[in-house]
């Protein structure tokens, strides 16, 4: 019986210690403490002054975003083969072996006006955010121009960026590199 | 078997009480003041130990070290016997005491004694509910620090920072000391680029929830955010103005990565384009004044730092050591300039002395990103990696002492050291 009562008060006390919960949506704050010891814990100060209720002059309200579902995309160019251009290390120039994708993907706009594509850049993990930002921004738009070029109007298309921030695959390697240095065409 | 149980508890509310952090502090500094601290009266009965805290606090900030006062029953009203402290070559002598009041509140207080002169440097009494005893200990912090070295303390100080893991990405707000961290933004998509207002009340951010890069505002006491740049294309690297009204951001709206202006007064209007290049112009910050905005540019072949007057002109390059210099931040008075630098492969932090030009390395790590100067100018924090882990340390400008603070759940990246708070 004792040790029930053991197992039961440790399941008591691990469930008790939260982490942090997710919100319904509707930005109520949740308060990020310990249940064990609500008295003296956390907050310290911020914008305005203490609440009658001991909260700190300076908690923080928890924002929790749900994650969005995967955007659609066509059925023909939906494989990553179709729909992916790689580029040098340092480089935003489109290597000629991917002119056939760039011809399919303009073949689909023009086909249809109301089709947008939202051709994303990406850089490796060499280097600052921001700056790869930038780089992988350079990438998107070298796409873009040659998509105009094969004419594609420009209200179909929108250049963006991820700089490293979401590689194709997360390693050090020089096979990885290669394939996060890249420019994917997703349709909206 | 009570016993048992009670530990336990001590394990798991001790557990969920530390922050994410445990500080190192490595290095010698060339002067360290001797401070004595004995345990305030009282802080028995509590669980934020506030002369231990404040100790954390000098001892981090590499200009203090601590002299053993174990034994010692001394409170704010006591009257010191220096020769004691003089004995143990102590410079400075702290007390003082907590008391719990009949309201809940608690009210903390302190005495600092220059020992070597045997004068009194003052006593602080402040009441404050049981969540705000740690800032309660990070003032006395500062008021010490003020008073033995002459510089603004910044203990009392936030720090903004994202962390990763798996693939969930989070906002950080923090104390300065990595402790008390709460939790601003959890998101399924990337957070980069976090950015303090001057009034320390909101953080800027680039969030890629929209599946492209955009830029909130977001008021961290309430939760509040505001979409302030979605523009087409990618939108990124944003940077208050000393006076909190505009946003310094880099935009793709009109094709490149050029540097345009935000005026947060007047949401939806047009922002005013600060660069004119076919190159990327990219993370600008303001000079204190207001009048100057330095900014990373590729103009030249490859990323350097340059100074343009938001006024409009030519802008002027800074750097000239190497061909990769990036991630600029500016010490308060003007007198510092912090970046990484990319030397054969790797990335390091430097700080150069704007009036001379003269740039040193300060770390002896390869993977330094984002420097971000403390209010008072005397420190740096900056993200790394240490043994394939990525974590924050702090540092001195001469890099004589660090601390790390080392994130335990996941990857940590992108800190922004907050300002004073008024």
């Amino acid at each position: 019986m004792k040790r029930l009562l053991l197992v039961v008060g440790v399941v008591v006390l691990l469930g008790g210690c939260g982490t942090t919960v997710p919100l319904a949506g509707n930005g109520a704050p949740v308060e990020n403490r310990s249940t064990s010891d609500a008295a003296d814990t956390a907050g310290t100060r911020g914008a305005g002054g203490a609440d009658a209720k001991g909260v700190g002059q300076g908690s923080v309200t928890q924002v929790q975003l749900s994650s969005n579902g995967a955007s659609g995309s066509d059925a023909a160019l939906a494989s990553v083969q179709t729909r992916t251009i790689y580029f040098d290390y340092d480089s935003y120039t489109i290597r000629a072996e991917f002119q056939s994708v760039l011809e399919a993907h303009a073949r689909a706009l023009k086909a249809d006006s109301t089709r947008k594509v939202q051709i994303e850049g990406h850089t490796d993990s060499r280097g600052g955010r921001e700056y790869n930002l930038s780089l992988g921004q350079r990438r998107a738009e070298a796409v873009r121009r040659a998509l105009a070029v094969l004419g594609v109007r420009d209200t179909q298309m929108e250049a963006v960026s991820f700089g490293k921030e979401k590689p194709a695959v997360v390693e050090d390697s020089e096979e990885a590199m290669q394939k996060n240095r890249r420019v994917e065409l997703n349709y909206q | 078997m009570k016993r048992l149980i009670a530990v336990f508890v001590l394990l798991l509310g001790h557990g969920f009480a530390l922050a994410q952090f445990r500080i190192e502090v490595t290095g010698i500094g060339l002067t360290q003041v001797p401070v004595a601290i004995v345990a305030f009266k009282g802080e028995d009965a509590v669980r934020q130990k506030v002369s231990t805290i404040v100790q954390a606090d000098l001892e981090r900030s590499g200009q203090f070290r601590s002299i053993d006062t174990a034994g010692y029953v001394l409170d704010e009203t006591s009257s010191p016997d220096f020769s004691v402290w003089r004995q143990k070559r102590g410079d400075a002598l702290l007390t003082g005491s907590i008391t719990r009041l009949a309201d809940g509140r608690y009210d903390v207080r302190m005495h600092l004694w220059d020992v070597v002169r045997g004068q009194d440097l003052g006593a602080l009494g402040n009441v404050v509910v049981a969540a705000d005893l740690r800032l309660a200990a990070h003032h006395i912090a500062d008021y010490v620090y003020e008073k033995l070295t002459g510089d603004k303390g910044v203990f009392s100080t936030r720090i903004a920072y994202v962390t990763k893991r798996e693939k969930k990405f989070s906002l950080w707000v923090a104390d300065a000391d990595g402790e008390n961290p709460q939790s601003a933004l959890n998101s399924a998509e990337p957070i980069i680029s976090p950015a303090w207002s001057p009034s320390g009340e909101q953080l800027a951010y680039v969030s890629f929830e929209a599946r492209k890069p955009t830029i909130y505002v977001h008021e961290v006491a309430t939760g509040k955010r505001r979409l302030v740049a979605n523009f087409k294309g990618s939108n990124s690297a944003p940077a208050w103005s000393p006076d909190g009204r505009y946003l310094a951001v880099t935009l793709s709206r009109e094709g490149g990565s050029q540097l345009f202006l935000l005026d947060l007064s007047a949401p939806g209007s047009e922002p005013r384009r600060l660069t004119q290049s076919n190159s990327i112009d990219t993370e600008p910050i303001f000079t204190a004044d207001g009048q100057s905005i330095f900014f990373v540019s590729d103009r030249g072949g490859s990323p350097q730092i340059y100074r343009v007057p938001v006024s409009g002109g030519q802008p002027t390059r800074v750097t000239f050591t190497g061909t990769y210099n990036i991630s600029p931040s500016l010490s308060p008075d003007g007198r510092w300039l912090a970046f990484i630098s990319r030397v054969t492969g790797a990335f390091k932090l430097f700080v150069m002395e704007l009036a001379t030009g003269n740039a040193s390395a300060i770390t002896d790590t390869d993977a330094d990103e984002k420097p971000s100067f403390s209010p008072n100018g005397r420190l740096l924090i900056y993200a790394t990696e240490t043994q394939g882990k990525e974590v924050l340390m702090t540092t001195t400008l001469d890099g004589r002492i660090k601390a790390r603070l080392a994130g335990q759940t996941g990857d940590i990246r992108e800190p922004n050291w907050g300002p004073f708070q008024k």
